[in-house]
């Protein structure tokens, strides 16, 4: 806790990097978040002036692979000095403190900071018993509340956080719940993805430690500088798309090829995320380039949009990979099945109709007349209005008046 | 011996059907056709296993899924038109038909549920417009076409820049994004089948046993219609007019006192 109030710049000197190093990460940011070249001097300034944010990392029901996103950021420049952008108070899984001693720093951490921290969550908040997920003797929710308290912001970190990603699935048992759904009263960014990608990441921490607000976001909580657009939008696999060339199974010509992967479920068009340009493992390729389908795992409720390898959804409650097609398909045989049983017994009981054999009294013709009836009466009313009317401006004015001779006007 | 003249009471023709109703219903049936055709093929390309790729391809796909949008464009267009013609219409095309706010309807609903869906009996239902039922339908695809029409904006969005297409993208993250919207886009198309299959049987099942010209009447307009049905239609036209003309005779009397009323007190 010593380093607090250093600068990102000068942990980074006193680091040994170079400031050409710093300029580079700096024009990176400004390049990713979509910032002008002024902004990119604003980068420069607040990185180079302000202290560095503390962040106080929370883990709860995940997989940690948000962690390794982060920890193994794709970018050379990003992937050497992303953990020197922040100052990381406390986060479980990085410390080398265990027990009570853990529990102790972030007890500190959260005093000595309080209403400047970043709380980063990582994991989704069971509520349905506290049993799922209690450390030191505290749940998981109890956890949340004390570090949401003392927060200026807090970042969802990935699909957990962000919608509760697979323990959220379908019946979710543990009834994990994500950041947003918790109330936690404070602002959230929701960066998605199972894992997010760690340039997102930075560019969200640079953008808050540089303006001092969340970048913009859209409805469901992400930067819309980087969830802005869709895979398929960005993807180079785009034209084979459009020239309607598909992949039909893994281990065919087209697929070798490098043919669209749609029809093998890819969920490219379903999915908002920047992995087809900012791309992973030192930008060298993202799911689609290395062949298999996106699973859409940057949008809420992914796991239960499956399966992973089909176009459509399976409807639930139908059996197994029963799809609407399947259903479709079944309705639209009954239907015709119903109309063609339908036109049998037609023939046979309105035989004497279709032969001409009976005299043709319809059934509403006497319910029009009531209705013609009842039209009478509606005009029987109106004129009784009239005469109301006509009465009430007789006996206002004493009888003695007639609209249509204006020399008859009463004198006040 | 074998009639070959009908028993029917004597038949007059009808105009029924005004211009605007007929375009909007042959526009409909092409644009609903061909968007469930070119939808399917964008559900389910067709495989081409052979080929030099993109060169010889082209953009074949791009171009279906542009005349997938276009026919949607269309279909939208033609909604609003009809919208509009809801309120200007005559009587069979008014707002009204559809929506069964009277026990008239309600009792046209149970009576054709009867006689044409569990044939009890023989005896023919005489509408000159819809009969309630299948107004109530309709009333039901006009709410699918609603569905499609923002379904498929909301996709739509995602790849444009047109004023208001912000909208129908927040309108997508709320609902729950593509994974839902797709969905529901593609279950509500064997909707349309479902409705298809039957509109299509039950035009032809009341020509075959009512012959009144129900399948013609669609494309000029005309029906037979019984005659008393024809003179009670008149009758209530001039009723109705008459009405009109007292309710505007009431209004200005109503402001004539008014007028007369402030006068002798200012």
């Amino acid at each position: 806790m010593n380093k607090k109030g250093k600068t990102f710049y000068e942990e980074l000197m006193a680091k040994g990097y170079s400031r050409r190093q710093f300029l580079k990460f700096c024009g990176l940011m400004g390049g990713m978040l979509g910032l002008q070249s002024t902004g990119v001097a604003q980068i420069v300034e607040a990185l180079e002036t302000k202290p560095r944010l503390p962040v106080l990392w929370y883990h709860f029901q995940e997989c940690t692979c948000c962690s390794e996103s982060f920890l193994r950021a794709s970018h050379p420049v990003i992937e050497e000095i992303l953990l020197e952008l922040i100052s990381l108070e406390y986060d479980d899984t990085l410390m080398a403190a265990a027990g009570e001693q853990a529990e102790w720093v972030r007890a500190e951490a959260m005093k000595e900071n309080y209403g400047n921290y970043l709380m980063v969550v990582e994991g989704a908040v069971p509520l349905g018993s506290p049993g799922y997920c209690t450390i030191a003797g505290k749940s998981a929710k109890q956890i949340f509340d004390e570090g949401a308290k003392g927060a200026k912001a807090i970042i969802a970190w990935g699909n957990c956080a962000c919608s509760g990603c697979i323990q959220a699935a379908k019946p979710n048992p543990t009834q994990a719940m994500p950041v947003h759904k918790l109330n936690p009263g404070k602002p959230v960014v929701n960066v998605q993805g199972c894992p997010p990608i760690a340039d997102v990441m930075a560019g969200v921490i640079t953008y808050y430690l540089t303006f001092d607000k969340l970048p913009e976001l859209d409805n469901t909580g992400r930067p819309k500088v980087f969830y802005g657009r869709r895979i398929h939008d960005t993807c180079y696999r785009r034209p084979c798309y459009d020239a309607g060339l598909f992949v039909e199974s893994f281990d065919d010509e087209n697929a070798k090829k490098g043919y669209c992967l749609y029809k093998m479920g890819c969920k490219g068009p379903n999915t908002y995320n920047s992995c087809a340009i900012i791309k992973w493992n030192n930008n060298v390729s993202y799911p689609i380039q290395s062949g298999h389908g996106c699973i859409g795992c940057a949008e809420p409720n992914f796991w239960d949009n499956g399966p992973l390898y089909a176009t459509l959804p399976a409807i639930e409650g139908f059996g197994i990979e029963t799809t609407a097609t399947k259903i479709g398909a079944g309705l639209t045989a009954v239907a015709l099945g119903g109309v063609a049983a339908h036109a049998i017994v037609t023939n046979i009981q309105k035989r004497s109709l279709i032969k001409n054999r009976t005299d043709d009294i319809s059934l509403n013709v006497e319910d029009n007349q009531e209705y013609c009836g009842e039209l009478g009466k509606r005009m029987d009313n109106l004129n009784k209005k009239i005469d109301l009317i006509r009465k009430d401006q007789l006996t206002y004015l004493g009888g003695g008046y007639r609209p249509d001779k204006p020399s008859d006007e009463p004198k006040n | 011996m074998r009639t070959v003249i009908t028993k029917k009471l004597p038949l007059r023709e009808m105009y029924v059907w005004e211009l605007p109703v007929r375009i909007f219903h042959w526009v409909n049936a092409f644009c609903i056709t061909f968007l469930i055709i070119t939808g399917f093929i964008i559900a389910y390309p067709p495989a081409i296993l052979s080929g030099t790729g993109a060169q010889q391809f082209g953009y074949w796909f791009g171009y279906l899924r542009f005349t997938h949008l276009t026919l949607g464009l269309i279909l939208i267009i033609n909604f609003l038109v009809r919208f509009y013609w809801f309120f200007a219409g005559n009587k069979f095309a008014k707002w009204n038909n559809y929506v069964p706010l009277t026990k008239r309807q309600w009792k046209g609903i149970f009576e054709t549920v009867k006689v044409d869906v569990f044939l009890l009996t023989p005896k023919p239902i005489y509408d000159i417009g819809h009969n309630s039922l299948a107004a109530t339908t309709y009333l039901g695809v006009f709410v699918l076409i609603i569905v499609q029409a923002v379904t498929g904006l909301a996709m739509w969005s995602a790849a444009s820049e047109a004023p208001g297409a912000g909208l129908f993208q927040d309108f997508l993250f709320k609902a729950g994004g593509f994974f839902f919207l797709r969905h529901l886009h593609y279950m509500v198309m064997w909707l349309f089948i479902l409705f298809i299959i039957a509109h299509v049987y039950l035009v032809f099942y009341h020509d075959y046993i009512e012959r009144n010209g129900i399948a013609s009447s669609i494309i000029g307009g005309w029906k037979f219609i019984d005659e008393r049905l024809a003179k009670d239609y008149v009758n209530e036209l001039n009723a109705t007019e008459e009405l009109d003309k007292k309710k505007h005779e009431i209004k200005e009397l109503e402001k004539e006192v008014k007028e007369t009323k402030a006068k002798h007190n200012g």
